[in-house]
């Protein structure tokens, strides 16, 4: 809660909690995400989830009526259930709430423990609470994560796992995750997971469950994993998956940002050469390799450039600690989320001294005015910062979500030297390719 | 009768889907009702309808009194064009907080909308009341005629509670907040009631997608009718406040505007006549229609409107005939909002030598229905309300070729291998009157034709 809230937003920055849990739930194998509300929540975030990711999204919803708002929504909830059970056999069905439910407080767990599935259809069903009024579509996502690992997770003897628990990321981004933690020898049970079943393959029928997600039987196998890595600055002090695990079940956890750039990176490869006990393998050597032979190359190009930074408040943090990395300065780090960003700039040395301007709890309008002070010469960020690029009239390098205004939205990487690499090369060249558009001579060479 | 004819459907949804019969009959389809919880429904809620409705008054403030999420989800979401203004483009919100919820939202919004209004210097404010707003009860009447009073603009409340109804409500609600806005004109030379001062028409349910409202308007203008306002594409508040002195408001968009039509010919006797701009025949029948409404005040009109279309038709046949060549026998799948621009389409479709195997709507009401019924041809699947689930399994089993729809049916088409046609809100080519033909045959053209089919998983299983 914020008692300083703004009076108003003027294009928002930021969506809505029961976003960050559908896109969390799409993240498990065989799952249904269901939102207890109005028809138009599911609706909604289909709508823009799709926007983003280009392949079929199906989200429930309760459907409230006017009823229901009165009287509850069990009624609606068990209907729900039912139909859903019915068209899809879940493996699981992922309740979130709305403003609407939480409001007139329906009591989710209590329906939730006490419906009876029809006979042989029963599955398993998580329950989160994500009122819409309250964080962010990112807290939404973590709460998610939470609930599904204290819902799922179980001890046990020690397996060569590690649990991953990174912020919203892009499925390549997620792929890249799995294969690493596979290179140190571990099985990931990285959650969530939705680089199959938010960017799959062409289908010879409807998918119902889209191929893909963390099963369930990892997701309880979490409880007794090696250790867990937690990637996003974003959740504080607040409780996690990670900081669960830990006091529950006696699982380390390592609390790191997101891997962008050469020293995120280390510190992610670090984690996991002690987790293993291996040594970090050559190929990503060989990748940190050519990704600082880039950094040499092109840090001419970058050498003066202002950046403003916006997008959830873990992919702001790590782009803004990259930017300091290759020499942009980050003038301007802003997120519609209201947790970490406010203290970020005396949390981490590299940002200090530097001429950077944090603001978090911001909407489009009061973002488009700080950026004007701040002189930049790029942005970097999402899709509805390409108005504010065009008023400008600055290069907007894309990159987090939503993106809807471009193609590849899945393939925007920026963890890990290679994913990293592909962002230097976008940035670059999106500083070089407005160069040249607004050059009289149109240089052939740079 | 509800029809019981198709198996493993959900029980809540038997009733709502039907194949039409060989003989012609037809069947009544539920319809008009609260979507089934679970079921994955296409549509919205009632704050979406209102906000669909209402958006292109471009320089109206759409104040979105809620959590941020309803006005981010609806950030310059339509492609409706201004010719002048674009404060419908922004998306305000009092973003409510928790706080808000316990203690009541009405004070932030009384805050929100000075500050807005003094900023902006709108001509009018539309309130829009989500969810939450009706539960925690802030009385947003009362907020709205402190601030009208005070700043001497219309600040409008929309009762758009998402929970209350479904889309079509939120139709209502627009509705209802347009028709406080005709017939208030301050400009002395506007006329107040009685109406029907100028002999011209309004045009209502058209929205300016992708420029359409303008191309209608230059063609309704070659045919010598004036066009006093259009609801809502391309609108500014002043001409929405002049709209009672039109002779007669033509309708596009059976679901979104029959309401307002309805208000304005009880208040202003105002006659109403429904059209559509989709497809050559539909496009020609609407002219012919606005013609006959002149027929007393301008008989010369039936023949303008008779040369436009010849005119227009010996230009647009021949670009449709190589597309027609190539699409001839293809078979089409179409799931829209309104059933009245379905109608249209398999119309359209039938000229570029298609077939239309499917057809549902989110919105249709029973007449919309019948009428598809009728229009089809026998074994077409017809659906009210639809989702995923089945939209996937009726375009497969009757083996469509092309789906037409919105940004959630497309990748149900693109996963399966089938070519889609973008025919929402959101589009970026005009697709109405004759050369929104033209645009949308080679729209149907390009995708049905490309060659990555070929490598589609189902194709080639």
């Amino acid at each position: 809660m914020n008692e300083d809230a703004p009076e108003y937003a003027v294009n928002p920055c930021k969506v809505c909690a029961p976003l960050g849990a559908s896109l969390a739930f799409k993240g498990v194998a065989g799952a249904v995400p269901l939102l207890h509300g109005s028809q138009g929540c599911a609706t909604y975030i289909r709508r823009y989830l799709i926007s983003h990711f280009r392949d079929p999204v199906d989200i429930a919803s309760s459907s409230f009526d006017e009823m229901a708002a009165v009287f509850g929504g069990r009624d609606s909830l068990t209907r729900a259930l039912d139909n859903v059970t019915t068209s899809y056999a879940p493996a699981l069905i992922g309740v979130a709430t709305t403003c609407l439910s939480e409001s007139i407080g329906d009591d989710v767990a209590d329906i939730l423990r006490h419906y009876q599935p029809a006979e042989g259809r029963d599955c398993a069903r998580v329950h989160v609470s994500t009122p819409s009024y309250a964080g962010t579509h990112l807290d939404g996502y973590y709460a998610t994560v939470l609930a599904l690992v204290q819902a799922l997770a179980e001890g046990g003897p020690a397996l060569d796992l590690v649990d991953l628990f990174p912020g919203i990321v892009c499925p390549e981004d997620l792929r890249w995750l799995k294969r690493t933690a596979r290179q140190f020898g571990l099985e990931p049970c990285l959650l969530p997971d939705y680089s199959d079943t938010l960017d799959g393959g062409q289908w010879t029928e409807y998918c119902r469950l889209p191929p893909g997600g963390t099963t369930l039987a990892q997701i309880k196998q979490a409880g007794r994993a090696r250790a867990s890595v937690e990637l996003g600055w974003s959740q504080g002090a607040r409780e996690t998956a990670g900081r669960y695990l830990n006091r529950d079940f006696g699982i380390p956890c390592h609390g790191l940002g997101l891997p962008v750039g050469i020293e995120a990176t280390d510190a992610f490869l670090a984690a996991l050469c002690r987790i293993s006990g291996r040594p970090v393998p050559g190929e990503l050597e060989a990748e940190r390799a050519r990704l600082l032979d880039a950094y040499a190359d092109a840090h001419k190009v970058l050498a003066g450039q202002r950046a403003v930074v916006f997008g959830d408040e873990d992919t702001a943090i790590a782009l803004a600690l990259f930017l300091a990395e290759i020499g942009v300065t980050p003038a301007l780090v802003a997120s519609g989320g209201t947790g970490a960003l406010a203290a970020v700039g005396a949390a981490f040395p590299a940002l200090q001294g530097l001429d950077a301007t944090f603001l978090p709890d911001t909407d489009f309008g009061r973002l488009g005015e700080a950026a004007r002070l701040a002189r930049p010469t790029l942005l970097v960020g999402h899709s509805k910062g390409s108005k504010l690029a065009r008023e400008l009239d600055l290069p907007l390098v894309r990159v987090g979500f939503p993106v809807h205004d471009r193609f590849g939205a899945a393939r925007l990487t920026t963890l890990g030297y290679a994913g990293s690499h592909r962002l230097f090369d976008d940035m670059v060249n999106g500083i070089l390719a407005d160069r040249q558009a607004k050059s009289s001579i149109g240089y052939f060479y740079f | 009768m509800l029809d019981q004819g198709i198996s493993d459907l959900l029980e809540d949804r038997q009733g709502s889907v039907l194949e039409t019969k060989a003989d012609g009959a037809t069947a009544a389809i539920r319809c008009g009702t609260r979507s089934a919880a679970g079921s994955v429904s296409q549509r919205a809620c009632v704050f979406c309808g209102s906000r669909v409705v209402l958006y292109p008054i471009a320089d109206a403030l759409h104040l979105v009194h809620g959590p941020a999420g309803c006005a981010a989800y609806t950030w310059d979401i339509r492609g409706a064009l201004s010719s002048g203004p674009a404060l419908h483009r922004h998306s305000f919100t009092t973003d409510l907080r928790e706080t808000d919820v316990v203690y009541g939202g009405a004070a932030k919004l009384e805050k929100a909308l000075r500050a807005l209004i003094a900023q902006h210097d709108p001509k009018t404010a539309f309130v829009y009341s989500t969810c939450i707003v009706g539960l925690i009860g802030d009385d947003v009447d009362a907020v709205c005629r402190r601030v009208e009073a005070d700043c001497g603009i219309p600040v409008i409340p929309v009762d758009s509670e998402g929970f209350k109804g479904t889309k079509k409500d939120g139709y209502k609600a627009a509705c209802a907040a347009i028709a406080r806005l005709v017939g208030t004109s301050v400009d002395p030379a506007v006329p107040p009631a009685p109406p029907r001062s100028v002999a011209g028409i309004n045009i209502l349910g058209e929205f300016n997608l992708a420029g359409e409202a303008w191309m209608i308007r230059d063609t309704y203008a070659r045919m010598g009718v004036p066009v006093v306002a259009t609801l809502t594409g391309d609108a500014r508040v002043d001409t929405v406040r002049r709209a009672h002195t039109a002779c007669f408001n033509v309708v596009q968009c059976s679901g979104s505007m029959l309401g307002l039509a309805a208000l304005l010919e009880e208040k202003y006797g105002q006659p109403y006549r429904r059209v559509s701009y989709f497809g050559l025949e539909d496009m020609a029948q609407a002219l012919y229609d606005v013609a006959d409404l002149f027929a007393d005040s301008d008989p010369g009109m039936a023949a303008r409107a008779e040369a436009l279309v010849a005119e227009e038709m010996a230009r647009v046949l021949p670009l449709l005939a190589p597309f027609r060549k190539d699409l001839e026998g293809a078979r089409a799948a179409i799931y829209v909002g309104g059933a009245f621009k379905a109608h249209s389409l398999i119309k359209a479709l039938r000229h570029l030598g298609m077939q239309t195997v499917v057809v549902g709507s989110q919105t249709g009401n029973k007449e919309d229905y019948e009428r598809l019924q009728q229009l089809c041809d026998p074994a077409t699947i017809i659906l009210d309300d639809s989702n995923p689930v089945e939209l996937s399994r009726f375009v497969l089993e009757k083996k469509a070729d092309l789906l037409i729809g919105g940004v959630k049916e497309r990748p149900i088409a693109y996963k399966l291998g089938l070519a889609f046609c973008d025919h929402n809100h959101e589009r970026k080519i005009p697709l109405a009157g004759f050369e929104g033909m033209v645009n949308f045959a080679r729209e149907v053209h390009g995708s049905v034709t490309s060659p990555v089919w070929k490598w589609s998983a189902r194709r080639r299983a």
